[in-house]
């Protein structure tokens, strides 16, 4: 921020600190600033290095019925300012998951929403039952647009009437948040916002990863084992930003921004497009601590700009009366 | 595992196109095991995007170093840290070679190219136990080997232009049949083909044998799940080379 003529000055110590946190279905999320699914684990391996407490939420990685091994290597690769992954929902399976890593979980004073990945609608629905029957989980986010997995993920995720039938099923299982992952690769998110909406979806996190793809000119060979891939990172937060800002006009549910942000600043315009919470994804693997400076970076805007509640910030966007002209381009 | 700020102290170029940094870290430099790694950010910014792994290649009192050549972008960057520049390091990370002193008396340590990267580490802590080091080390030319900080070292090049002509894997053979090392374990790394090379001829003799892997990995601790190693265990699956690695037991992974 350069802050110039608009931007008011106030006296700090007077202020009491902005609220950053928001509630959905009930349940009250301590900051706007989550870690997304497959970035974070399952929170554990980060807990030496960061204090996780101090994020809004974790979202666990892909819980599916059974354990996945994964896709074969290579997995990923370095892309210009982002990276392509092709995991293929490595996971422990939801068993593990409720034996291992959700006593973990309970104990870490921040909210978890445990993400579900599956290749039927009944798999869907019996991952959601028996987390449903455990303490510690605050809600569920349904990856129906995972690019990397042929059967279920994206195929369920760029066909409406299936993610509105997930959507169908799942609703009556739970009095908790269900939170729906919708995919960019199709032609228009908001008509996919707008049927889960109406099917009693709480939110709708946008974006998952685009698809994408990256060629060894030595070889001719993908440098993925699977061809394409997901990318992620700051390559594709305009992209993402878009897509929040299409889905906020066509939908009354929370959206929850994803896309490649890295910094507070980032998490800004994310919320301003109208996203009322974001998560953090690719930023974890370089900095695990990323999540946490994010928030810590949005409560310092609020407050240098005066700002009581960060709920006001969201959807806040000027685009009628034309464009910034405080944007430094140097 | 820490995420740490380093000052680097300098980059010295030791072989041709072979460059080592060193830094300072006594957390680092007290708490690294031979074969762990570290995962550097080479410059702010998302250009690069991802850390860096390197192995630990070297420490004294509260200095680390690393050794690499410039494949790319970030090594480049790397390559012109000057002292007193910051480096964003994470780490020590990994599974270290298991050096156990009462499961061997030779260790035989095997490097091709930059594969010589964790040996000096390795061969302090292995002459530290008392044990006989035997070290190959095997590169394209004269010109790229590395020898310093290694005892007892015999090369092998490519070209022939300094000892042994062929690979280090060839060197190996030999020297095992000449001198018979009393109960020898390998600790070996470098590239895939060299490894795959190793283990076969490791497994093929009954010699206890590790490697530490190298590949793309996004985190380095494990929750990108990007790095996977494939089990030699019938029912298959994978491991993870920075969290169950880098250093692994030829008898359990499939090169």
């Amino acid at each position: 921020m350069q802050g110039r003529t608009r931007v008011r000055r106030t006296d700090h110590s007077t202020l009491t600190m902005p609220v950053t946190s928001f509630t959905l279905k009930g349940h009250r999320f301590k900051n706007r600033v989550l870690v997304a699914s497959g970035t974070y684990g399952y929170g554990d391996d980060c807990a030496d290095m960061v204090d996780v407490s101090q994020l809004g939420g974790i979202v666990t990685k892909s819980l599916s019925l059974k354990p996945r091994e994964g896709n074969p290597p290579p997995r990923i690769v370095e892309t210009a300012s982002g990276m392509l992954n092709s995991i293929g929902l490595a996971n422990i399976g939801v068993e593990r998951f409720i034996t291992e890593k959700l006593p973990f979980l309970r104990e870490v004073d921040t909210s978890v929403i445990a993400n579900i990945a599956a290749s039927t609608i009944e798999e869907y629905c019996r991952v959601l039952e028996l987390l449903e029957a455990e303490e510690g989980i605050d809600g569920y986010e349904i990856n129906v647009s995972c690019p990397n997995v042929r059967e279920g993920g994206l195929s369920f995720g760029t066909s409406r009437p299936m993610t509105e039938e997930i959507t169908r099923r799942l609703r009556p299982l739970t009095e908790k948040a269900l939170i729906i992952k919708l995919t960019p690769n199709v032609t228009q998110i908001s008509e996919f916002a707008r049927a889960v909406e109406a099917e009693g979806a709480d939110a709708v996190s946008v974006i998952n990863t685009l698809i994408g793809m990256a060629v060894n000119i030595e070889t001719r060979k993908p440098v993925l084992s699977t061809v394409t891939g997901g990318l992620s990172g700051p390559a594709i937060k305009p992209v993402a930003l878009a897509k929040v800002y299409e889905t906020f006009r066509a939908v009354k549910i929370p959206v929850i921004g994803i896309g490649g942000i890295m910094n507070a600043k980032d998490a800004i315009e994310f919320l301003i497009a109208g996203a009322t919470a974001i998560q953090v994804g690719t930023a974890n693997f370089v900095d695990p601590g990323a999540g946490i400076k994010i928030a810590k970076g949005i409560e310092q805007y609020c407050t240098d700009h005066n700002i009581a509640d960060a709920r006001t910030l969201v959807g806040s966007l000027d685009a009628e009366t034309g464009v910034s002209v405080l944007d430094s381009w140097l | 595992m820490r995420q740490l700020l380093c000052e680097v102290r300098r980059v010295r170029e030791v072989a041709e196109n072979v460059y080592v940094l060193s830094f300072l870290s006594s957390e680092i430099s007290g708490s690294v095991r031979p074969g762990q790694f570290l995962n550097i950010k080479v410059s702010g910014g998302s250009d690069p995007l991802l850390r860096r792994p390197f192995s630990v290649y070297r420490t004294e009192r509260e200095t680390v170093e690393i050794i690499f050549n410039i494949v790319g972008k970030g090594t480049e960057i790397l390559s012109r840290r000057r002292p007193g520049d910051l480096l964003d390091v994470l780490g020590p990370l990994g599974v270290p070679f298991n050096l156990d002193p009462g499961s061997f008396e030779t260790g035989i340590l095997v490097g091709g190219g930059l594969g010589v990267a964790p040996l000096p580490i390795t061969m302090s802590q292995l002459r530290a136990s008392g044990k006989q080091v035997i070290t190959c080390l095997g590169a394209r030319t004269a010109g790229q080997l590395v020898t310093e900080h290694l005892e007892n070292v015999q090369v092998a090049t490519d070209d022939g232009s300094r000892g042994y002509h062929g690979t280090v894997v060839g060197l190996l053979e030999q020297i095992i049949a000449d001198r018979r090392p009393e109960s020898p374990k390998i600790f070996g790394c470098g590239p895939t083909p060299m490894l795959r090379a190793l283990a076969e001829f490791a497994l093929g003799n009954g010699l206890l044998c590790e490697v530490s892997l190298e590949g793309p990995m996004a985190c380095g601790f494990g929750i990108c799940q990007g790095c996977p190693v494939e089990l030699s265990d019938e029912k298959g699956g994978y491991a993870l080379m920075c969290k169950d690695g880098p250093a692994f037991d030829v008898r359990t992974i499939r090169l």
